[in-house]
């Protein structure tokens, strides 16, 4: 029949789950078996029948792999958090415009990001922190609201050796965390050449809007700061609504965004 | 030119036509209108030329013959999936020039807007669409201001009175479906609207800021947020997903696509108890400045298409049109309260 040689973007794949790895008692990275073009910051539709699809940010990307992190705070994410190593999920994706590595290259990377916000720019991290050579510089920040809640430590540690790395928590009760907002730490960044930086802002609303605010006192141009936004996306295909800002699909066009665009969008 | 068919003869060409699509039209449920012994005009499919409503505007739009309230995408069997199957019979929708425009809106999200969608795809190619004439605008419609009174998107067209149909097609598969048929040569204009009482000009600039301005506080105190602008909206195409399963058997079940409304509570909600938009003014704000300003910033033109339908429906009579005329009083840099 013709009809099936139609393509639907709506009919999911399985992929197994290679590999789960814990951060915080809510917060897993699911490592999903998958073979295919994926930008950071792009995401996939993840479901359980019955359960529903939710959309999950790619916050790792391997040969054969994509890692998720995910909260557990929902319906869908409540089961996925069920499964384990050898299970299968489906999945149906990647969408969104995701990070392009190569506008950073050459530049003095800053990158900010807050909580979950890290999990986008992760793959950004990762990729730059391998390829020191192609930046001229890289800074990252990374804040958390307490010692409990900080994810990633594995990748922290390679890090701290891989660039100027600082992880904060907004309140610790143990001693050993550096304290404070992640804006707290932009007035002190070393900056050689403003010209030639580019910086990565992700994170809940009120933490970009104050952060780019902090930024740009320092002289970073709106043309060189990016933010990666989250909505609900509940097609990934332009269709459902659900994440529009204005004239702007954030499936479609973003997440991803210059702050030159970004700054307009408004719910 | 077109054929003219005496009212015994279309009786015989809507079998004919019956026997190729299922026919869809504005038509009379009597007895299910939002009050008691209210009626409700919306779209069915029609077994008689005479089941069509003429004399007034259907209550809701043609948009679920193509795009059902509740539309099963996939059916689950543990972990295999089905795609439902398409329809058997092909379909014809009767419309008025106003959901034709309304359908160039549709084709665009669903066809144009990213990836096209695979089951609104299938339903629209097998489609034929019919325009229905207007001899009188109705209440609180708008075409002749949105420049919806007249189309040209159309397989054919209809004109009806108490002896007769006539069908001027302008498809090759209703001409051929028509040879042969007892019918008279006949030639009969096209009606459409020229003028109504309802007019508005929408600007063409709004100021920066405009999801500030405290003309949408009003609404926030008087919209019940019950999402009924949306549902009658030609031009309204959300939906959310939603998995059901069977109560006799959990291991089988299905995905479905509900209509959503921007209006509604839990539209933009995440996991993790975020949400925007949380009074109903900046949802009468997001709705108006899609239908009028957004939509048209993405497609070059607008949204909505002047059938005034929210107009009529909403139970707290906010006024869509009162709305838009506030913003055409803004100045720029200016204030509609000032």
């Amino acid at each position: 029949m013709e009809e099936t040689q139609m393509s639907n973007e709506y009919i999911p794949f399985l992929s197994e789950i290679k590999d789960v790895i814990k951060h915080t008692d809510i917060e897993y990275t699911f490592r999903m078996a998958y073979v295919g073009d994926v930008k950071p910051g792009q995401f996939f539709e993840v479901s359980i029948p019955k359960f529903g699809e939710a959309p999950i940010s790619v916050s790792g990307i391997g040969e054969d792999y994509v890692d998720l992190t995910i909260r557990r705070v929902g319906k869908v994410t409540n089961e996925i958090f069920e499964n384990q190593v050898g299970q299968t999920l489906f999945m149906r994706g990647p969408y969104g415009n995701g990070f392009d590595v190569d506008l950073y290259k050459g530049k003095e990377l800053i990158i900010i990001a807050g909580g979950t916000g890290v999990s986008p720019v992760k793959g950004v991290i990762d990729y730059f922190g391998e390829h020191r050579e192609e930046t001229a510089g890289m800074t990252v920040i990374a804040g958390f609201k307490s010692p409990k809640d900080i994810l990633f430590k594995d990748s922290i540690k390679r890090w701290e050796t891989q660039m100027d790395l600082i992880v904060t928590v907004d309140k610790a009760e143990e001693k050993g965390y550096r304290e404070g907002m992640v804006t707290a730490y932009i007035p002190d960044l070393n900056i050689s050449d403003l010209d030639h930086v580019a910086a990565i802002v992700v994170g809940p609303p009120i933490m970009m809007k104050f952060t780019v605010a902090e930024l740009m006192k320092r002289g970073i141009k709106e043309e060189q700061i990016w933010i990666s936004q989250e909505r609900k996306m509940c097609c990934g295909l332009g269709k459902c609504g659900h994440c529009k800002m204005d004239d702007t699909y954030i499936c479609l066009d973003g997440p991803v965004f210059n702050y030159t665009k970004g700054k307009k969008l408004f719910d | 030119m077109g054929n003219l068919f005496k009212k015994e003869e279309a009786v015989l060409l809507l079998n004919k036509l019956s026997d190729v699509y299922d026919i869809y039209a504005p038509m009379v449920f009597k007895g299910e209108g939002c009050f008691s012994d209210t009626d409700s005009i919306r779209y069915g499919k029609i077994t008689s030329f005479d089941d069509i409503v003429w004399d007034k505007k259907s209550d809701y739009s043609f948009k679920e013959v193509l795009l059902p309230i509740s539309d099963t995408i996939l059916y689950f069997t543990e972990k295999e999936m089905k795609v439902p199957d398409p329809s058997e019979k092909k379909r014809i929708i009767f419309l008025r020039s106003c959901d034709l425009h309304a359908l160039k809106r549709l084709d665009e999200i669903y066809l144009t807007n990213g990836a096209e969608d695979f089951y609104y795809k299938r339903a629209r190619e097998n489609t034929k669409l019919i325009l229905m004439g207007c001899k009188k605008s109705f209440d609180s419609c708008f075409c002749v201001s949105m420049g919806t009174n007249q189309a040209d998107n159309y397989d054919a067209y209809i004109k009806m009175d108490k002896e007769s149909v006539y069908l001027e097609p302008k498809d090759e598969e209703l001409k051929t479906l028509l040879e042969g048929t007892e019918s008279e040569e006949a030639s009969f204009e096209i009606d459409y609207v020229t003028d109504n009482i309802e007019k508005v000009t929408i600007p063409e600039t709004l100021p920066e800021g405009i999801q500030d301005f405290p003309l949408w506080e009003e609404y926030a105190g008087r919209c019940v947020g019950c999402g009924r602008c949306n549902f009658v909206c030609p031009t309204c195409t959300c939906f959310t997903m939603q998995d059901v399963f069977y109560q006799d058997n959990q291991k089988a079940g299905e995905r479905r696509r509900v209509w959503s409304s921007c209006q509604v509570d839990g539209f933009t909600d995440m996991a993790g108890n975020i949400s925007f938009r949380k009074d109903q003014g900046a949802r009468m704000r997001f709705k108006v400045l899609h239908k009028v300003y957004d939509y048209k910033k993405r497609f070059g033109y607008h949204m909505c298409v002047g059938c005034g339908r929210c107009e009529d429906v909403c139970p707290e009579y906010i006024s869509y049109l009162a709305c838009i005329h506030k913003l055409g009083e803004i100045k720029d840099g200016g204030n509609a309260d000032e």
